[in-house]
């Protein structure tokens, strides 16, 4: 099922994308909290044609004993890919990407949980990405950030994350898989809102300084609307019980 | 799966003067804050290899060799040839590196050069081509990381570059889609130099090529890809910690300053293995 077409240019003489958003607009996003049972915390995110879901389980005993921390909780987190999940079959064995964006994913969330709190225990973040466009390892700190308080565990604050990027010479919020193939730059960004700090911060592409820092200005602010997304779907599932 | 390491014992103990000494504007090996340690580049230290480099910053040594070998393009680009940038950690480097498959620590840093490397078209991999869609040529950069002293990513790039400006493969000829080398050789197309330029975050100090001692206390780093027009060419945070705008900006602004310094040095050093 080939969604993709190599596009003739990402960008029309409109100043619309491929798939119609302005240059500074997100792409639709669902947050769901607590869609599995076991977890003690998950969460369902769809962004643009991204859909993953983030279980997390502890803080639990850690096993093996060797990684214990004797003055706080180890974080584990493990990013992994479904083979349904891109074009072409991804084969399951964990891939050198999956590894180092499960490493990324994991130092762009511990600044936010109070570790400390848990020593000697695990906290596991797990993630499947059901369908990839582009972006997935933002979606996923955003739905690891909203499993992770349904948990229960203490945060400083909810992370949010979204990716800039360059295509046809302009600055584009929120890439979406082709224009992350074709364009010029991609730029995942992870913040802690109330704190403005930045704790994912990778780039490929090519950018000048000043291009770069327009576009750090843009994603701060897509990160605000994303984190009220993120309250809003906290509170849906904790006013429903509440009934 | 990827797991909060363990903080080294001897971090606890150092971290108070160290910290103690930044605040001052001090360094425990008496450097500037913004100043990079000695560095030492060697070309063509491997005969066998298509090109190879030593580069030692400080007491981090690492070697990189470039192998050049025959194969399928992918098919989504049929006219380039292909990069795979691979990183050992070996046993011999530190007493923390054990053998076996690559940890993500190698992984990330082997990505890491990689994103230096590609993002800046160093190599001109349309000339690579040999058969649209059938052949190409696949470079290889193997880093093996000697001895650890910190900073491994600023030193693997360099290594990693160097070895590839000091590559040369066989000149050939295509007969009914066979390849027929020829015995002069010719360099490598190599058209930018990127260089990885690390800071670490100590307490609130941003500080330029952390070594060992300084990382096991950083709250977290940041690499920047400088390319040699000047702009940001790969970007990597690393570490526990969180950086804020302004720390960001100023690394940005301090990597395009300090990059040429280094470009430099990469060009004498090649002009002298020429001569």
């Amino acid at each position: 099922m080939n969604l993709n077409k190599i596009p003739e240019k990402l960008i029309d003489e409109k100043g619309l994308r491929i798939d119609g958003r302005k240059l500074d607009k997100l792409r639709p996003i669902k947050l769901e909290v607590g869609v599995l049972n076991n977890a003690e915390g998950s969460a369902y995110v769809e962004q643009g044609r991204n859909k993953l879901v983030v279980g997390v389980y502890g803080p639990r005993e850690t096993h093996p004993k060797h990684m214990i921390i004797a003055d706080r909780a180890v974080v584990r987190c493990r990013y992994r890919m479904t083979p349904f999940s891109t074009e072409e079959r991804k084969n399951p064995a964990p891939s050198r990407r999956e590894m180092e964006i499960s490493k990324v994913i994991r130092e762009a969330l511990e600044p936010a949980i109070m570790s400390e709190y848990y020593p000697r225990t695990t906290i596991d973040i797990f993630i499947e990405i059901l369908q990839s466009d582009g972006g997935t390892r933002c979606a996923s700190v955003t739905g690891a950030a909203l499993a992770l308080a349904d948990a229960g565990i203490p945060l400083k604050d909810i992370i949010s994350s979204c990716s800039f990027g360059k295509a046809d010479g302009k600055i584009i919020l929120d890439l979406s898989d082709a224009e992350d193939k074709y364009g010029e730059a991609d730029v995942p960004v992870a913040i802690m809102p109330n704190f403005n700090y930045i704790t994912l911060l990778q780039m490929d592409g090519e950018l000048t300084i000043d291009e770069f820092n327009k576009g750090l200005d843009m994603i701060m602010k897509a990160c605000m609307e994303i984190h009220d997304l993120q309250k809003e779907a906290l509170k849906q599932k904790y006013t429903q019980n509440d009934k | 799966m990827s797991y909060t390491p363990h903080k080294s014992p001897i971090a606890n103990l150092e971290e108070k003067n160290i910290l103690d000494l930044l605040k001052q504007d001090k360094r425990i090996d008496g450097r500037g804050l913004t100043e990079y340690r000695e560095l030492r580049i060697e070309p063509n230290i491997i005969e066998k290899a298509n090109g190879s480099a030593r580069v030692t910053l400080g007491k981090t040594q690492v070697i990189a060799g470039v192998k050049v070998e025959v194969g399928e393009p992918f098919p989504d680009t049929p006219n380039e040839g292909a990069l795979s940038v691979n990183a050992e950690l070996t046993p011999i480097a530190h007493p923390s590196f054990e053998s076996g498959p690559p940890g993500e620590g190698a992984i990330e840093l082997a990505r890491v050069v990689d994103r230096s490397i590609r993002e800046s078209n160093a190599i001109d991999r349309e000339k690579l081509c040999i058969e649209s869609g059938k052949k190409v040529f696949v470079v290889f950069i193997d880093l093996n990381i000697m001895d650890h002293d910190g900073n491994l990513i600023d030193a693997s790039t360099l290594a990693a570059l160097v070895a590839l400006l000091s590559s040369k493969i066989n000149n050939y000829e295509l007969k009914d889609g066979e390849i027929i080398y020829k015995s002069e050789q010719k360099p490598l197309p190599v058209n930018d130099c990127p260089i990885a330029i690390t800071f670490a975050k100590l307490g609130e100090t941003l500080i330029l090529d952390p070594c060992l001692k300084e990382e096991a206390i950083m709250k977290c780093r940041l690499t920047v890809g400088v390319n040699e027009k000047g702009s940001i060419c790969a970007m990597q945070k690393g570490g526990l910690g969180e950086f804020n705008i302004d720390e960001i900006k100023e690394t940005t602004k301090l990597a395009t300053e300090k990059s040429p310094e280094i470009r430099k040095k990469i060009s004498e050093v090649m002009k002298n293995a020429k001569n």
